[in-house]
């Protein structure tokens, strides 16, 4: 019963930041933008969030420095790869290697500190339940946000003008600036809320997971964002399916090497990869027709005026 | 509403809408110069030029799209100025693209809906665009997404997405270039429903006969400039085609007497499943094109016609080598190259980036398609003069025009880079030449060069295989024309008996009476 609840939480502590900067990307992405820098966003997001519950000693303001960090980072983006109309993926790919160096910058003073982890909800009562108590409300705030997060893009992105007009622009960018809409407008927004997710997801690991910061703290994770996103094949309800099935089997198969199951450990690690691939690839076969990507992700648009 | 009086003079009131003096220019381009135009209400008014002379430059500044560098807008009588297409909607402006504005991957009712305002809920909109799609007789599905819906459907939502906002002017891009001959007849009934209702429409097309028969003035354009409004009732074709162009254009010729010899090209039953999302089948494909014929294939764009090129160029291969036969040899297993070695030559519809890499210049293209059988590469190594002299002989036969000897292909204008590639594939002397859409996005001169060269390859004893969506093309060149439907190819026709109803049939999918079909075969 313990290990099982241990193992909930611990599953959930892992998909939180996959799932809070793969949501960001996603949003970019449906607007027709291909950002690859999610890792670099997510680092300086780290570092600066670390930073700033340190000097502050306030988890919330270190979240919110993470958040405008990762904002800041997106906005370097957004005037590269719209205002100047820049090759998207080598801009990606130059905003992660300057994150990385950044975020070593940054964070050089705060390595070896440590830091009060993010208070867990607790309501008597409640948060005893046995198993599910400590699940439900026993978490972080970040959790709750992450919930809340994805549920909220999916009711923009399907349920508002704004968010049809989102998605428009990542179909045809020339029909959406043919009928009026504000394409490099509108993709700056989504590039923005992009970064501020990644900036969040990167402060969720100091702040909560583990209560300090090294150096490419991120290990890969956002680059594991952009894979869910287009394994979810750009939809919220898949992404969700995705970023805990990831979790799971990641700390799922650690358990497992650690009762000592006869399978090599290098299988054992890459499990998580695989059975994430298989399932999202299943279940977007269900699709017939038409593109399951944005159509216009990762084109330049240039409006002739 | 304003009423014109019938003899054209309008009684001291002003137009609808009018531009003053409307200039846009370029860097030192003038895309337009200083054009004046009036639209009175319950008006067809058409905008005739040719490719480049201003006519999409000048619609997008009355729909706001672009600022106008000089000159202005008057609405009613007043100056406007347009801070954008939402603006000219609310003004009671419309348009239907001719590249349509339509997202793909979105259904009808949210296509529908980015081209609105926004201001009534999506309930209320879904049941308003059932009620205007009905009322005009342009039914839709609002809940299908685009890419499922044929190009005729496509334009309709376009049209009724304009319509739902009761706009005072309309206007309509090129809407019957993707239509077959009984859609356009259709759309024509609900313009004229539409200036029944007071409204004014503008009509841009290069269909000379369509104006003549739907539209009350016609405005012509050349090189940016205005060069006359008439009544093109009162003009011939002939006449508002010289307007358009500013000078006669020479008659296509074909030779008396051309004799047909053996089968070159002959396609056996070929079927092949589509290799992207929204590709088409080709489904049991046959035909036998002759040395010294003509075969056009009509139909509405993305019936397979693509597919159909791919096929046959080699850029997609077929498992059994005897669907393809190129001078008496199976190669429906062979490759472009080896295709290119029997004799074959490929002129495909994309001219920038299929038919020519842009950014190369016109020798390095020319050695592109010419490396295999033309003794352009000499042990492996390029032979300089040779791709050059190609360019230089290209140039002189097809009356080329460029800047300086060997430039850039992107920088050629498309008549004159289409009169490259045609000119580059006929000098190699081809035993079968397959071109797609030759004359598309070409002007009239150019048109008439290459039209004239194909005829003459023929005429040589070459076997000419012509896909088209411009009947007339097709009508003046062809020996007998064929219509591609649903990745289906119909029997040729002998073109004396390819009448535009019996063609317009096919390429809405019907089938023509078994004994006409039979009396085509023996043609």
């Amino acid at each position: 019963m313990e290990l099982v609840e241990a193992i909930i939480l611990s599953v959930l502590a892992a998909s939180t930041p996959l799932l809070i900067a793969a949501t960001g990307e996603l949003v970019t992405e449906r607007s027709g933008v291909l950002n690859l820098g999610v890792e670099g966003m997510m680092i300086v997001g780290a570092a600066c969030g670390f930073g700033g519950a340190w000097l502050t000693g306030s988890i919330f303001i270190g979240a919110l420095f993470g958040i405008v960090a990762g904002t800041l980072m997106s906005l370097i983006f957004a005037l590269m790869a719209l205002g100047l109309a820049v090759n998207q993926v080598a801009t990606g790919l130059a905003l992660t290697i300057l994150g990385i160096g950044l975020s070593g910058l940054i964070g050089a003073g705060f390595v070896g500190e440590r830091l009060t982890p993010a208070a867990h909800l607790s309501i008597p009562g409640l948060t005893d339940i046995p198993l599910v108590g400590r699940v439900l409300f026993g978490e972080d705030a970040f959790v709750y946000f992450s919930i809340a997060l994805i549920i909220a893009v999916w009711w923009f992105l399907y349920r508002t003008r704004a968010g049809l007009i989102l998605r428009a622009c990542g179909d045809n960018h020339v029909s959406a600036h043919a009928l009026g809409y504000p394409v490099l407008r509108i993709r700056t927004l989504a590039v923005m809320f992009g970064g501020a997710c990644a900036g969040l997801a990167g402060a969720y690991l100091p702040l909560a997971y583990t209560p300090f910061f090294i150096p490419g703290m991120t290990a890969g994770r956002g680059w594991i964002a952009l894979a869910l996103v287009v394994f979810a094949s750009w939809r919220p309800g898949r992404l969700v399916v995705g970023a805990y099935l990831f979790g799971a089997v990641t700390i799922l198969q650690l358990h497992a090497q650690g009762w000592g199951v006869g399978v090599p450990s290098q299988f054992m690690s890459a499990l998580p990869y695989l059975a994430t691939v298989i399932v999202l690839v299943l279940l977007s076969r269900a699709r017939t027709g038409g593109s399951t990507a944005p159509a216009a992700l990762g084109t330049v648009f240039v409006p002739d005026r | 509403m304003l009423d014109p009086t019938p003899n054209g003079l309008h009684s001291g009131e002003a137009p609808l809408l009018q531009t003053v003096g409307l200039t846009k220019r370029y860097g030192d381009f003038l895309a337009n110069d200083c054009i004046d135009i009036d639209v009175w209400p319950k008006e067809i008014h058409a905008l005739l030029g040719e490719n480049g002379a201003g006519k999409s430059t000048l619609v997008k500044a009355i729909y706001g799209l672009i600022q106008p560098s000089a000159g202005e807008i008057r609405w009613q009588g007043a100056p406007i100025v347009l801070s954008g297409p939402s603006e000219a909607r609310s003004r009671g402006i419309g348009m239907v693209f001719q590249h349509f504005s339509l997202f793909d991957n979105l259904t009808v009712a949210e296509n529908v809906a980015l081209g609105l305002d926004g201001k009534e809920s999506f309930k209320d909109m879904s049941a308003r665009l059932e009620q205007v799609s009905k009322t005009y007789g342009l039914p839709l599905d609002p809940r299908r997404e685009v890419w499922q819906l044929s190009v005729g459907e496509r334009q309709r939502i376009e049209i009724v997405r304009a319509l739902m906002q009761d706009p005072k002017f309309l206007i309509l891009d090129e809407p019957t270039a993707v239509l077959t001959p009984q859609e356009a007849d259709q759309l024509f009934v609900v313009l004229e429903r539409l200036k029944a209702e007071g409204r004014a429409i503008l009509y841009i097309s290069h269909k000379l006969e369509e104006v003549k028969r739907l539209c009350d003035t016609a405005t012509i354009l050349r090189g940016g400039k205005k060069i006359q409004t008439c009544n093109p009732r009162l003009e011939t074709a002939a006449s508002l085609a010289r307007m358009m162009v500013g000078g006669e254009i020479k008659e296509v010729k074909s030779a008396p007497g051309r004799q047909t010899t053996i089968p070159r090209l002959v396609v056996n039953d070929l079927s092949l499943a589509p290799d992207e999302a929204h590709g088409v089948r080709l489904e049991h494909i046959s035909f036998e094109l002759k040395g010294g014929e003509i075969l056009g294939i009509a139909g509405v764009a993305g019936n397979g016609q693509d597919e159909l090129f791919a096929a046959l160029s080699g850029e997609r291969l077929s498992k059994d080598p005897g669907t393809v036969v190129i001078e008496g040899i199976a190669a429906g297993h062979l490759s472009i190259t080896r295709r290119r070695k029997l004799g074959a030559a490929f002129v495909p519809e994309e001219r920038l980036g299929h038919g020519t890499a842009p950014r190369m210049k016109l020798s390095e293209n020319a050695l592109l398609t010419g490396h295999a059988a033309s003794g352009m590469v000499n042990h492996g190594f390029i032979d300089t003069a040779a791709t050059l002299k190609t360019v230089d002989k290209a140039t002189e036969t097809f009356d080329v025009r460029k800047a300086k000897r060997d430039p850039e292909a992107a920088s050629l204008s498309g008549g004159n880079l289409q009169k490259f590639i045609v000119g580059r594939e006929i000098l190699r002397n081809p035993a079968v030449l397959v071109v797609s859409q030759p004359t598309w996005g070409v002007d009239a001169g150019a048109a008439a060069v290459i039209r004239q060269a194909l005829l003459d390859l023929a005429t040589a004893g070459a076997a000419v295989l012509v896909t088209s969506q411009d009947l007339d093309e097709l009508t003046e060149i062809a020996d007998r024309i064929a219509v591609m439907f649903h990745g289906r190819l119909s029997e040729p026709l002998a073109t004396r008996d390819a009448t535009r109803e019996r063609l317009g049939l096919l390429m809405g999918g019907s089938s023509l009476e078994p004994k006409e079909a039979a009396h085509a075969v023996g043609a």
